[in-house]
């Protein structure tokens, strides 16, 4: 069912494409340098704090999860390029199975996302936050699982997508929404409480407080986690799994 | 031995029989095409049979394995090439080889041998390693042949392999074609609706609505008309038509704003054609019949006029041609 050279062959080929493109780096790259450093330091001077950290410091756990939740869409939907310039068919009348085409595409763009994640935690010492190497390698960890879980979301959305028209009504209906009510830019508890229960349903929340847990640890709610870090941790890898397994039953299905 | 077999194989979308209960098999090494206007179900046709689609009924073999019960094995025994060009124009000429050698998990050792061979065939090993963007129609084509044939299948599928390449181009690709035929000993089966195209099979299937209104020999297909055809220009041609169906029983086709009509020795006949009409005759033409005639023959238009009914089919491949240029 699950064939590792097909596997291999489609992640090379997304990695080759992404170092290609250099404009598409530079673009998910350039964004969340720009919350950074012009809305963070622009609220930061608003925005006084009442501990001892800065609104940009608050915001760099949900500016990872940005950098990841765009990376992992425009990975995912790569497929619908595929399929509107004619690349997926080849996929399709090779002998592997769809279970194959949908794991390869969901790891190497977790892969490309989390590279864009380690890219973005450069920008560290410029924030004035300090980091341990366990603090690193958990917010390394902590990506893997969220990179998975939106790239599969996508993936799911593509598949279901029959044209590249659907695009921008995602970005605007899903991905902008999924940001702004992750409690990237402002903690969850402080929102309304309509808002709040949609914050509730999207796993990004769960992402982003799962980066607040490595890196606000110390700070108190509600700046800092406020879910437990195991249930943000279950909730990643349950919706995971079950996105993924919706998006092999849909690309299986033949008219 | 017959390699594809195909029985009462129907496809029912919606509304619409895109296949109407076909039959018919291909045996080993024919080159074996699909003739007909777009929309007649060649694409659904070959659709199925590469396990892209299920059938609604009847049943389809290659080499000996069900399309729809083995889709792995009957994928491994054959090569597409699609209507739409279906190469990643961000990769190489190597590594879009290269990744359809993995798909297909041919040997290692064999594969840089096998694509090194296939380009040369396609005459683009000096091309190897540059990016697909920079390939014109035909280059592109040519790499799709290469590809399509990479795993040693013993099927190759062409879905109007030449659509939209100029003359020049397409003559290229029927040559290597050919070559091809000698060398892997592979069968082929086509679809078109280019008359000349479809006179390099050694059989053809005229579709039709779904169904396959003929099936034979290019040379006993031009059979099914007798003699040669006249094409004729009136000044009246409705009267004409009447009264050369009077003269001689002959049932004139309309066709290019004139009248077309099969007679046996046509140079003979032209004098005595004019001499009994009574409108003006504007001008005459005689010609061996094609498969164009023979499609006229069976359906009462000609593909070409299919074709212009299928402006709107052009206009969309147009912009997708010139957006995929732009990317």
């Amino acid at each position: 069912m699950i064939q590792f050279r097909p596997i291999y062959v489609i992640c090379l080929r997304e990695f080759k494409k992404f170092f290609r493109e250099k404009s598409r780096l530079l673009g998910t790259l350039a964004r969340p340098v720009l919350w950074l450093f012009v809305v963070g330091n622009g609220m930061s001077a608003l925005i006084r704090p009442q501990v001892g950290f800065s609104y940009l410091q608050f915001i760099f756990p949900g500016m990872i999860g940005m950098t990841i939740l765009f990376a992992s869409i425009f990975s995912s939907i790569s497929i619908v390029w595929d399929r509107e310039f004619g690349f997926m068919k080849e996929m399709l009348v090779a002998p592997i199975s769809r279970l194959s085409i949908v794991i390869g595409k969901a790891l190497s763009g977790t892969a490309i996302s989390v590279a864009q994640a380690v890219i973005i935690l450069v920008l560290i010492p410029f924030l004035g936050i300090s980091l341990t190497s366990t603090q690193f390698a958990e917010v390394v960890a902590v990506s893997v699982l969220v990179s998975f879980c939106i790239t599969s979301i996508g993936i799911l959305i593509a598949a279901r997508l029959t044209s590249f028209d659907g695009f921008n009504i995602i970005m605007n209906f899903l991905v902008m929404p999924m940001f702004f009510l992750s409690g990237a830019m402002y903690p969850v508890s402080s929102m309304p409480h309509a808002l709040r229960q949609l914050t509730h349903i999207n796993p990004l929340t769960y992402g982003i407080d799962a980066f607040k847990h490595v890196l606000l640890r110390n700070s108190i709610p509600p700046l800092g986690p406020e879910f437990s870090l195991s249930i943000d941790l279950f909730i990643v890898a349950a919706v995971s799994s079950l996105m993924l397994t919706l998006a092999a039953l849909s690309f299986r299905r033949k008219d | 031995m017959s390699i594809i077999n195909v029985q009462n194989l129907a496809k029912q979308f919606k509304s619409v029989r895109a296949v109407d209960g076909i039959s018919f098999s291909v045996s080993e090494g024919e080159v074996f095409g699909f003739l007909g206007p777009n929309g007649a179900g060649k694409t659904t046709t070959i659709n199925i049979l590469c396990t892209l689609l299920s059938a609604t009924s009847g049943k389809a073999e290659i080499a000996g394995y069900d399309c729809a019960k083995d889709p792995d094995e009957v994928r491994t025994a054959i090569g597409l090439i699609f209507q739409d060009t279906t190469l990643d124009t961000g990769l190489t000429a190597y590594e879009n080889l290269k990744f359809h050698a993995y798909l297909y998990n041919l040997d290692r050792k064999l594969t840089e041998r096998r694509i090194d061979d296939m380009l040369a065939v396609v005459e683009l090993q000096n091309r190897k390693h540059d990016l697909i963007k920079n390939f014109s129609g035909g280059m592109k084509r040519r790499l799709e042949i290469a590809r399509g044939l990479l795993h040693y299948p013993r099927v190759l599928f062409l879905d109007e392999p030449t659509l939209g390449l100029d003359p020049q181009t397409r003559n290229t690709i029927w040559d290597f074609i050919n070559t091809l035929r000698k060398k892997e000993k592979i069968t082929v089966f086509m679809t078109t609706h280019y008359m000349e195209e479809a006179e390099n099979c050694d059989r053809i299937a005229i579709m039709d609505h779904g169904k396959i209104i003929a099936l034979d020999t290019p040379a006993l297909l031009k059979e099914m008309v007798h003699g040669d055809i006249i094409h004729l220009v009136t000044a009246d041609n409705q009267k004409a038509s009447r009264e050369i169906q009077k003269t001689f029983g002959i049932t004139a086709q309309t066709e290019n704003g004139g009248l077309s009509l099969e007679a046996e020795r046509g140079d003979e006949f032209i004098p005595k054609l004019i001499h009994s009409l009574s409108v003006e005759t504007l001008s005459v033409g005689l010609k061996k019949p094609t498969l164009n005639d023979v499609f006229l023959r069976l359906t009462g238009r000609t593909i070409r006029d299919e074709m212009l009914q299928n402006d709107r089919e052009i206009t969309r491949e147009f912009v997708r041609s010139h957006r995929r240029a732009q990317r």
